[in-house]
């Protein structure tokens, strides 16, 4: 067992961990973070997507060793000033998403998209989401939230909420 | 109270679902942690065929954090340990699925009858549709006993306190299996001679069936022009991005079990796991969580939720097991896979005289609770869109050593919309008309009633020509005529197709007579509760089991409308048996057509007796009493009146109400509906293919479709989006391969290629709206319409741009090296790389030149 500390959604928790543990499961299990959600195990399908320093990642294919001492944000610690995060709002106007289980992925994917690219073009948006799979949407409705977050990603709440 | 609203029915109205799922708040069924739970872990066969000669679970036992392990002979006695509590549950698909008769019939020796009585037989199924009395059944054990029949099957299941521990376990328990021959192949499968899936069935054919109607000689005898080719539908796999799951859970109050299972189905399931084991059923609540995508394959009852509910049973604690993806890819059913034989006859002006169709469908292994009616669904949607008078259906199911089939959105319907729409090309070409002006030549005249259709059923409504004028002006048909035209001339290297599909499916399952003549049971009713609370807020209960079609939004929308009050008055509960004992849960795209008009229907008798209330409360009487808005007034004088809520109150406080009335305004509506409904619709794909590469862009794709009246524009643009593109999926990227020994070789996300955001295009939608006779919304099922349009429009479109080489033809998934391979053949060329990239693919798909054009005689 590993003793580790970590910072999730602005919150330090130290627990002990096999060396074996996946950061979703250390999230989900452990630390009771039902909003990383696991899809395939195998990085292909991006559900488990959260930002490790403020990069993304896909948390099932990072130890929670990994993660000891750095600062871990999920969909759940995304709220600014109360609010919704913009991109948050974003997928609920565009209606980019159904029944929902991709999505905490894709607003972390999206997010981290954004900072990278602020002005990523609807080809790059599509480029940036390679990572992360949707059964439901057929992905339109998502690139328009994306498109739709881009103005208020400058760290202004979003319009409504 | 809030003020009388506008109309919600017809409006966007942002979905109530999405703040619990864009904020990381939602319920999944992994989510759900009981104290003193244990987990479950499968072992899995890898054999696609094999005895089991011995297991040894010893060492697995003393591992550490394991509970117990246990092999499919410990779990017989499980299954069923009260069967006297429940002698003939009534599962909605007919008795209880264990007093079905054992589909072998004439087993006559076996190890346990070696004196020559008469063995019992009865069997274990999970299989309800039983399309035909002559329908084999196998002997389905939710953990094999003696024998595995495909790579996934289970063969031990390991308890343990954490699922890392589950799943160590594993390695620790010894299988000795004996392997034997493998069958994957569907024509190899009836040949003389096969090995057998299961060899008491004495054969691989699980049943055939037909339909004739008309006469098909006599329109082949006449016909000018005949066609006839060979589609190959590749095997799918569905791939809901949350895999399956299950925790159950003893209830102390009352000895009975809680089951929540990432499901369509609670209902059923219900009724099902309580005949399965012996449950009495009331007893039993299952509950559907927030379900993360089923597409179909969460419309069944899994092995998994057996052996979880009779752990849980055993063991006295809950349990809970959840899916890898890895496990998903061989556990969870699959969807398609059939090779078909389509014949039409035709006038030399192109008009269609009769059609022949012969399938042959993959069952797998085993007959999970639908698998023999999938392709039945599309028996009745040959014809398609088009009215001509003969016509006969033959499919027979096959079984094979591969993971069982059952319903995949559309299920049986894509299938027949594919086949119709690829050989209407083919009528195209070989009668010289343009795609779109042969099936006009086809098409019904327009009807809003019962319609005859050449295969025996009646459409309720359709109005073909509107939607496919709008989609060839919403395209600029002429405009991509021409640029095909220029791009033709200057050689470019990458070539404009231009793809047609005019479909129509039939959905809204349904007429519970009808689902019955089937061999499907009947129970195709839906449920709905209505019911004022004492605030004068709504509660709405329906049966149908929502996973991402918003019938919360939907449901409040239909609600608010007919009760007048605000949607935000309104709370949908849905996806739990103890709150709806009644349901018949969600798929078919059933849900609105059925369901929905449920809710309409049981506010309308809410309305009614409000009516009565609120005459009494002002003195009047109840033929002068309007109703608009949420207020009840006397007509004539709009001053008098009282609010929904006012009359709400007095019914609940029931101090004054009319004589001999009942206290409270909450009333139920058991609708079902006198017919299927058919939406149908015109779509354009229009491809970019480079002929050098073989590479398809999808550049647009048009789809005009008809749902009947809309009750949410964003929902339903969003279900077409998604439907749309899960058929350009299936005709692209996905297919379900597998190896001449039965392993599946596309079996992760690595290898079976679902398509991202860089491989699907904006989708541009408008649509025509004939509403349905079948119900009083006029509404029409649209979760499958998009899946069951698509296809044909993508090979349609890459074939047309490949016409310039004569090509006819391109299999799905219509993979780059398909398309460029098809390319080098029709010029002669030996690429000779054909064998390299085949190795693994089934025996049924033939290579391009086998099926170059089909066979056009």
């Amino acid at each position: 067992m590993r003793r580790i500390q970590m910072t999730v959604d602005g919150r330090s928790h130290v627990a002990e961990v096999e060396p074996r543990l996946l950061l979703v499961h250390h999230l989900r299990e452990n630390l009771g973070i039902g909003g990383v959600h696991v899809g395939c195990n195998t990085t292909s399908c991006g559900a488990c997507t959260v930002h490790l320093d403020g990069e993304s990642v896909k948390s099932c294919t990072v130890l929670a060793v990994q993660a000891d001492g750095h600062e871990v944000t999920t969909v759940q610690g995304i709220r600014e000033n109360g609010l919704w995060h913009p991109m948050q709002q974003a997928f609920h106007e565009a209606h980019g998403l159904q029944c929902g289980y991709c999505t905490p992925g894709m607003i972390m994917a999206s997010i981290s998209l954004l900072k990278e690219k602020p002005e990523a073009t609807e080809e790059e948006i599509r480029e940036g989401l390679e990572g992360n799979l949707c059964r439901c949407t057929g992905y339109e409705n998502i690139v328009k939230a994306v498109q739709m977050a881009q103005p208020h990603m400058s760290g202004q709440p979003a319009p409504t909420s | 109270m809030t003020e009388a609203p506008e109309r919600y029915v017809g409006g966007g109205v942002p979905r109530k679902e999405d703040p619990a799922l864009v904020t990381g708040r939602a319920t999944w069924t992994d989510n759900i942690k009981l104290p003193g739970m244990l987990h479950l872990s499968m072992l899995r066969s890898p054999y696609a065929h094999a005895k089991i000669t011995s297991i040894d679970v010893s060492e697995a036992k003393n591992q550490p954090g394991v509970v117990t392990v246990l092999t499919g002979d410990d779990l017989a006695p499980e299954y069923e340990r009260n069967p006297q509590d429940n002698p003939a549950a009534v599962t909605g698909y007919g008795l209880s699925l264990h007093e079905r008769p054992h589909g072998g019939a004439q087993v006559t020796e076996t190890a346990d009858n070696t004196d020559g009585q008469p063995v019992d037989e009865k069997t274990r199924t999970f299989v309800a549709w039983i399309v035909h009395d002559e329908l084999k059944i196998p002997t389905h054990w939710p953990v094999a006993r003696d024998e595995v029949n495909f790579a996934g099957d289970i063969v031990a299941v390991v308890v343990a306190t954490d699922r890392y521990k589950a799943q160590d376990a594993l390695e620790f328990i010894e299988v000795d299996y004996e392997p034997l021959d493998v069958v994957t192949d569907l024509e190899a499968a009836l040949e003389e001679g096969s090995p057998l899936v299961h060899e008491d069935l004495g054969t691989n054919e699980a049943y055939t069936w037909d339909l004739d109607n008309g006469d098909v000689e006599d329109a082949f005898s006449r016909a000018d022009v005949t066609v006839k080719e060979r589609y190959l539908q590749p095997r799918l796999i569905p791939n809901a991005i949350e895999t399956r799951g299950v925790v159950a859970n003893p209830e102390p109050t009352n000895g009975g079990f809680t089951v929540y299972t990432s499901t369509q189905v609670p209902h059923i399931l219900r009724a099902v796991l309580s005949s399965y084991c012996g449950f009495p059923e009331q007893t039993l609540r299952v509950v559907a969580p927030d379900v993360g995508g089923g597409f179909g394959s969460k419309l069944n009852v899994y092995a998994e939720e057996v052996v979880a509910l009779v752990l849980a049973r055993k063991l006295g604690v809950p349990v809970k097991w959840v899916e890898d993806r890895s496990e998903n890819y061989v556990a969870t059913i699959h969807g398609r896979g059939q090779i078909q034989d389509i014949e039409v006859a035709a006038t030399s002006e192109g008009k269609i005289l009769g059609m022949r169709v012969k399938l042959l469908a993959d069952m797998g292994a085993y007959l999970h609770l639908n698998t023999p009616g999938i392709p039945l669904l599309g028996a009745f949607m040959y014809p398609g869109v088009y009215t001509f008078p003969a016509y006969s259906f033959e499919c027979t199911g096959v079984f094979t050593n591969k993971t069982p089939t059952d319903a995949y959105r559309g299920a049986g319907r894509p299938e027949a919309a594919y086949a119709v729409e690829r050989i209407m090309e083919a009528l195209a070409r070989e009668t010289g008309l343009d795609p779109a002006e042969v099936r006009r030549r086809n098409f019904y005249e327009p009807f809003d009633e019962p319609t005859d259709t050449p295969a025996g059923i009646q459409y309720d409504s359709m109005n073909m020509q509107p939607a496919l004028d709008r989609v060839l002006e919403l395209a600029d048909y002429e405009g991509l005529r021409e640029e095909q035209r220029r791009r033709r001339e200057n050689n470019d290297p990458v070539q404009l197709g231009i793809g047609f599909s005019t479909y129509t499916e039939i959905c809204g399952l349904a007429p519970s007579q009808v689902l019955s003549a089937l061999g499907a049971g009947g129970a195709g009713w839906e449920m709905a509760k209505v019911q004022m609370l004492a605030s004068g807020k709504v509660e709405v209960i329906t049966g149908t089991t929502p996973h991402g079609q918003g019938h919360v939004t939907s449901w409040s929308q239909i609600a608010a409308d007919a009760l007048g009050v605000d949607v935000d008055d309104v709370e949908v509960l849905h996806g739990d048996t103890a709150m709806a004992p009644y349901g018949r849960d969600t798929y078919g795209s059933r849900s609105l057509p059925v369901g929905g008009v449920a809710v309409h229907m049981a506010a309308q008798k809410v309305v009614e007796k409000a009516k009565k209330i609120a005459a009494h409360m002002l003195e009047a009487a109840e033929g002068d009493i309007e109703f608009e808005g949420g207020k009840f007034s006397v007509a004539g004088s709009p001053e008098q009146n009282v609010s929904m809520q006012d009359v709400s109150g007095a019914a609940y406080l029931a101090n004054n109400l009319p004589e001999g009335m009942e206290p409270v305004l909450s009333e139920e509506c058991f609708f079902d509906p006198p017919n299927f409904t058919f939406p149908f619709g015109a779509h354009i794909c229009v491809t970019e293919v480079d002929t050098e590469t073989g590479f398809v862009r999808i550049r647009d794709y048009f789809g005009v479709d008809d749902c009947g009246p809309i009750v949410n524009p964003t929902i339903v643009d969003g279900q077409l989006h998604g439907g749309i593109a899960q058929g350009i999926a299936q005709a692209l990227y996905e297919e379900a391969v597998y190896d001449e020994d039965g392993n599946l070789t596309t079996g992760s996300m690595v290898d079976y290629l679902i398509p991202g955001a860089p491989e699907l295009p904006n989708y541009t939608l408008d649509r025509t709206v004939t509403p349905s006779p079948s119900n009083v919304m006029g509404v029409k099922g649209v979760g499958e319409a998009g899946t069951i349009g698509s296809p044909p429009a993508v090979i349609n479109s890459i074939v047309d741009a490949l016409s310039l080489y004569g090509i006819t033809h391109v299999d799905m998934p219509a993979s780059p090296w398909k398309v460029w391979q098809a390319i080098q053949d029709a010029q002669g060329r030996d690429a000779g790389t054909r064998d390299a990239d085949r190795s693994g693919r089934p025996s049924q798909a033939p290579t391009s030149a086998d099926t170059e054009g089909g066979s056009t005689s």
